[in-house]
Parts: C-alpha cells; structure tokens; sequence
C-alpha cells in the first residue's frame, strides 16, 4: 500500500517537474523522506539539464580569509578567534596585496573575500582592501563580504547597509558571497548562532544587494541540527525573494563539519543526505540559475557525482581553503584546473571555466 | 527507444545480458538508469532493505615478494632489511585484539616469499586454529600458485593441505583483472588468468567458498572489464563457489603505473555493471577503502548490498597513500543513513547481528 503511495507521489512530482509546476513544501519533505537517490537524482537532472544542458562550471579563484578574529561566536565555527587568542590574525592591506600578488602570474578571474566580524576594522580598512585587490588584479570579480559581515560593517560605520554597499562599490565590490545565512529558522538561529543577523535581516540585505545591482549567492549550513522541514523553508525563502528580485546566481548547499566546533559531537553528514540535499535544492530552486557542489566540502569524489545530482558547477580551483579544513574537511586543499576537467569530463559532462558570473572565460579572460 | 532499450527490458524481465550489450550499458547507459537497473537486480537477489558486513581484521603475513607488481607500494625483496615475516606472538596479539572487538574473522594474506614453504602455511593455520576459534580467510589464488611451483606440489595438493590445516575460505585477491595481455604488462610475475581462475575451480570443487575482486583503472579497456566480468561468470555457472565479487579501483600513489586515478563516477559504473552481467554471484561488496565512505554509501544505490569490512587494520592500500578509516559506528550510521538495516555477518553471508544506531 505505502509502495504503491510512494511510486504515485514520484510520479506526481515528475509530471510537475517535467511541466515545469513548482514543487510544494510537502513535495520537498517527501524527497527528503524518500532513500531512492536515484530517482530524485533523476528529477533533479531533468531541471539541470533545462537550465544548464550538458555544461559543468568551474572557476579560478582565490580565497582572501583576511580575518579570523570574530566575536559572533557560532556553536558551528572552528575558525574564528578572540582577538588575543593564539593563532588568532588580521591581514593589514599591504599583506593582502602581497597575497594577491604572490599567484599574479596565475589567470584568477575572482577574489573570494570573506573574514570575521572583527570590531578594530573600520570601514576604511574594507574600501583599503577592495581598492587594493582591484589594483593588483584589475581584471578580476570582487566577490566580497557575507550579509553577515556588511551588517557588522554597517552598524561599526554608523551607516545604513545601502550606503555601506554604495561606498564599496565604488571601491570595486562587484558581488557578494553567500555565506552567513546558515539555517533561516528562529529556532536554530537562537540556539546556534545568537549573536549573528537573523534569517530575515540575512534576506533584508541580500534584497538591498540586489536592489542596487549587485548580484549575490545564497547557501545552508546542513547536517547539523536542523529538521527536513527547517531546510525546505529556508530553500522556500530564498526562492521567494529571487521571485522579486532576480539577484541570486548560485545555491551553494555547504555541508557541515564538526570538528573543533560546539558540536563536535555530531558526526559528518552521509552522501545520501548531501546529494538529496542538492537534488532537492535543484527541484525546490527552480528560479535559480545555478547550484554548486562544493567539492571542499563534500570531496571531489562526491562532488563529481552530483553533476548528476541536479548541481552544475564544483567551484573554484582553490589553492589555500582555510575555514572548512579547521573544521576537519579531509579534501585535498587545493584541485589543479586540469583535476576539476578530468573530474567533469569522466562524468560525462563538458567542462566550462567560468568568471564569477559564470560568463565563460579562457585563461583568465572573457571568450 | 535507444538501442539500450532492449537491453534494459532484458534486465528488467529477468534475462540475462551478453558481452556486447554489458560493454553497452558500461558506455552509455545514463549514470542513473545504471543505478536503477542494478538497484533492482539487487532487489531480486536481496528482498530485503539489508546490507551486510564483517568485523575482520586484514593480517599481512609478509611483505617478502618477488612477484614487483607495478601497482603494489606494499611489497619488498625477501632479502630486503624492511621485509618481514610475522612472529606467532605478533600475530597471536593481532588475533587476540580482534576478537576483542568483536570480530568473528581475520583476512591472512601475504607476499609470494620463496624463504616459506608450505610447513610454514600449514603451520601458522594449524597454530591459529589450535588456539583460536576464529574463522580464517585466507591466501589468494597467486599465493596458492605461488607456493606449489615454489615447493613442487600441485595446486590440488597445495589446497588440501591447506584446508587441512585450517583454511576455511579463500579471498578474491589477485585478480586484477583476468586477462593475460594487462597481466603481463602490470604484474608480470603473477600466475596468469588461467591459473587464477583454476585454483578457484579447485577450491570451489572441494567445497571451498571464495570471493573475486577485479583491480581496475589502471591500463585496461573497457573490453578488459567485460571479459573479466564473464571469465567470473562463467566459472560461477560451473561451480557456484563465489559467494561475493568485490571491484576496486587501482590507487596510483606511490606505484609505478602513471595513470590518474579512477573517477566515483567511473568505479559506480562498473560496480553497478557488475551487478547486472554477475546475476548468478549473490553478493556485491562495494570498496570503502578505495572509495570512501561517501561513495560506499551511495553504491548502496548503485547495486551493492554488502561493505565489506570495518577493517581493524589494513596495510596494503594504505601503503599507496589512501587511508580511509571505519568504525563499527560509522559504518552502522552509513547504512541506516541509506535507509537500510546494518547487518553483521559471517564469512559465508549467514547474518550474525543487527546493530542499530546509539542515540546521540
């Protein structure tokens, strides 16, 4: 009886899926409940192959964590510091620019910026930091600063988030990250991450991002104490604002890691959870041009099979990853360009280098 | 209508397929239609939403050998300082140490070392029997070959004075894959596919069950693949010995094969491949230890019904630089993550225990 409940309630899905109906709540929890990975597999890639055919993106960047000192303290970090804790640091300008300038000769098309919430900087010190990576790498995307952190920023300046993002933008910010939404839940919020901006706050600024142009990214922290039903409304709320504006380019699922954090008691998340969780962030998503499986997070090996799995793009060629190793991510640090094509090509599908906002580029510039 | 589609109603009316339209499938077929239709072969064979494993501890006699097969980082000269060959007291704590944590077998496996005779195989098997109760899994068919020619018997009589002494079942190493072109290219001094193949028959013929694994991704074609698929096949039409065919990819680290290693995506097709040409070989196990414990999980949905291992200790893929770990914890929380019960085993596939996740 339940079996023959569960073929019809797939079949239904499809048919919506195929007539490109959006899924419901419940269809989503229904997913989630659901072990045949192979099936929601195979719903996810029918979305996929509409949006982005037989293409997987790729991107050559650079990660700038230019701090760890934070003083939000989430249950679910293993990176930030107090400010007089060993190991804890802050890059002045000149550091970062000799960062930058240490892979000048490599084709990075985009500057992942992100950091703490680190009360000694004042907002000169983020416009410093932009003008600077402009300068020593003119031909690359800003991509700079969680909601999270321009809340901070803003507050710190006295100023509203609009004229935070007007100031840096005119100092070279061309997109935000997607960090800082973790879990959009009261419950989880309180009980997490307290002290950080709340799910609404996250989605209020993301909409003041994308009113005054700027394009954004979105993501969930999963796999820790979080219900099916938690992560369908968050997938639900992002789908509701991309409805009004448009701005978000990429869903990123970014699995959670509990080593060294308050909750290290919890074990990894397992493949089935993570490659539902991309399935169904596809089907649920159908506003969103591109979802990433991160292959940090996930490892390669994972993430090559989630292009099967509804996810188009595995992220960057990233050399120096640091906040998911702190918390025991055992991928390798870093993937060569010629490892993420033999990853996408042996999977079947055609490698694509992308910039920032999955314009294809060669060798570092616009095709 | 593709020209898969009779090879899928093939499939899904019970038929069995040929080489030409396995080597289809492994080419063409959609990555997910392969895990549906060796999903529901598994299904058939194993009704039951359950996947099995055994808590067994890997026990590397020695690591004397002669054979120098190019993809092996683990192996040294007999004469070599590092080579060794176990104490009884080392292989005594070993033993002791696995039944402890509640292991019901050990995996004896070794070099081909021409410093041992059969006294020595036959001695350590009576010694462990005569001190332990413990199921003993042990030397694969090149080890067999290995100590006949090296001692002047036959395999035949090799075998019986094994089984005498105490082997109760033989591991699918050193298959590689079973075909004598790759051989000689990748393991030049190991018996050949013939050989493999007959001391398994022997085996088989005298009530001896026995795995068969196939190393891939190395310098094989996907011909290579289907060929050894049937070599097994056939062999289990004659004798019904195998309880289990268990697939795994080469590790290039450390070895002198240049080669990049084989992709998830790659071993999944052939692991689901596996499932559905070897309709007469009850298990499929998928290798945590060449995969991970991500990709173990999802080829439980890929054909597998069986993990192994939780492996107390392993040597030799660790040797080529991948060392994945599992405790009996994760490997329950791995399979009730896929929706299954986890089932401790023997070695002949009887169930032994289920577990159950602790509440965290």
């Amino acid at each position: 009886m339940r079996t023959s409940n569960m073929k019809d309630r797939f079949s239904e899905i499809q048919d919506k899926v195929l007539s490109q109906q959006r899924l419901e709540f419940d269809d989503g929890l229904f997913l989630f409940e659901s072990n045949n990975i192979a099936r929601i597999g195979q719903l996810a890639d029918i979305v996929r192959k509409r949006l982005n055919g037989n293409s997987a993106y790729y991107v050559y960047n650079q990660h700038i964590n230019y701090t760890n000192v934070c003083i939000s303290h989430c249950q679910f970090c293993a990176y930030a510091k107090n400010k007089d804790d060993a190991g804890a640091y802050t890059w002045t300008v000149s550091n970062i620019r000799e960062r930058i300038l240490s892979r000048i000769e490599e084709p990075i098309t985009e500057l992942h910026i992100v950091g703490g919430l680190n009360p000694d900087l004042p907002l000169q010190y983020y416009t410093e930091l932009l003008e600077a990576a402009q300068e020593v790498r003119p031909g690359a995307t800003l991509k700079a600063f969680t909601a999270v952190e321009l809340d901070f920023i803003a507050k710190n300046a006295a100023l509203s988030v609009e004229d935070v993002i007007g100031r840096l933008k005119k100092s070279g910010l061309a997109m935000l990250p997607g960090g800082g939404a973790e879990v959009m839940s009261s419950r989880i919020h309180e009980s997490l991450f307290p002290r950080k901006i709340n799910g609404k706050r996250w989605l209020e600024i993301m909409e003041t991002a994308h009113g005054s142009g700027l394009m954004t990214n979105a993501t969930l922290l999963y796999g820790h104490i979080e219900t099916h039903a938690e992560r369908l409304s968050h997938l639900i709320a992002l789908r509701d604002l991309q409805d009004r504006t448009s701005g978000f380019c990429a869903f990123i699922p970014l699995a959670f890691h509990s080593a060294n954090t308050g909750l290290s008691h919890l074990p990894a998340t397992t493949a089935f959870d993570d490659l539902k969780t991309i399935a169904i962030s596809r089907l649920m998503l159908d506003n969103f041009p591109h979802i990433k499986a991160y292959w940090v997070m996930i490892g390669e090996k994972l993430a090559q099979l989630a292009l099967s799995f509804g996810a188009d793009d595995l992220d960057g060629t990233i050399i120096e990853e640091r906040i998911s190793h702190e918390a025991g991510a055992t991928s390798p640090k870093g993937l060569t360009r010629d490892q993420l094509k033999y990853l996408i090509t042996s999977a079947g599908y055609d490698p694509v280098e992308r910039d920032a906002f999955y314009r294809p580029v060669a060798q570092g510039i616009l095709k | 209508m593709t020209e898969l589609t009779p090879i899928r109603d093939k499939i899904l009316n019970h038929r069995r397929i040929d080489s030409n339209e396995a080597l289809l499938l492994l080419e063409r077929a959609d990555l997910l239609d392969l895990a549906f239709l060796a999903h529901e072969v598994r299904k058939w064979l194993h009704p039951e939403p359950m996947v099995t494993f055994v808590v067994d501890r890997n026990i590397n006699y020695t690591n004397g050998c002669t054979c120098g097969c190019k993809f092996c980082a683990y192996y040294r000269p007999p004469e070599h300082p590092d080579a060794y060959i176990i104490s009884k007291e080392a292989l005594c704590h070993k033993i002791r140490e696995t039944l402890d944590l509640g292991g019901t077998q050990i995996l004896l496996q070794g070099g081909l070392n021409p410093l041992l005779g059969l006294d020595y195989y036959q001695d350590i098997l009576s010694f462990i029997k005569s001190n332990f109760d413990i199921h003993i899994h042990g030397f694969s068919p090149p080890e067999i070959a290995f100590i006949a020619q090296n001692c002047g018997f036959t395999i035949e009589e090799t075998l019986r004075s094994l089984i005498k002494a105490g082997l109760d079942t033989i591991p699918g190493g050193g298959a590689e894959i079973l075909v004598d072109d790759i051989r000689r290219q990748i393991s030049p001094n190991k018996c050949t596919a013939d050989t493999w193949l007959n001391v398994m028959k022997q085996a088989h013929q005298m009530g001896i069950k026995t795995t068969a694994t196939m190393m891939f991704g190395h310098i094989e074609t996907h011909e290579h693949i289907i060929m050894h698929l049937m070599k097994i096949r056939d062999l289990q039409d004659l004798t019904q010995g195998f309880t289990a065919f268990i697939p795994w990819t080469f590790q290039p680290g450390n070895t002198k094969i240049p080669v990049l290693a084989a992709t998830s995506v790659h071993y999944l097709r052939v692991l689901a491949v596996s499932r559905l040409v070897l309709d007469n070989v009850p298990n499929i196990q998928a290798s945590w230890v060449t995969q991970g414990e991500k990709i173990a999980q999802i080829s439980l949905a890929f054909g597998a019904n069986d993990l192994g291992s939780t492996m107390i200790e392993e040597n030799v893929v660790a040797a080529a630089g991948v060392d994945f770990r599992l405790s009996l914890a994760d490997m329950v929380r791995m399979i009730t993550g896929a929706g299954c019960r986890a089932v401790q085993r023997d070695c002949f596939y009887n169930s032994l225990a289920e577990h159950r996740m602790p509440e965290i």
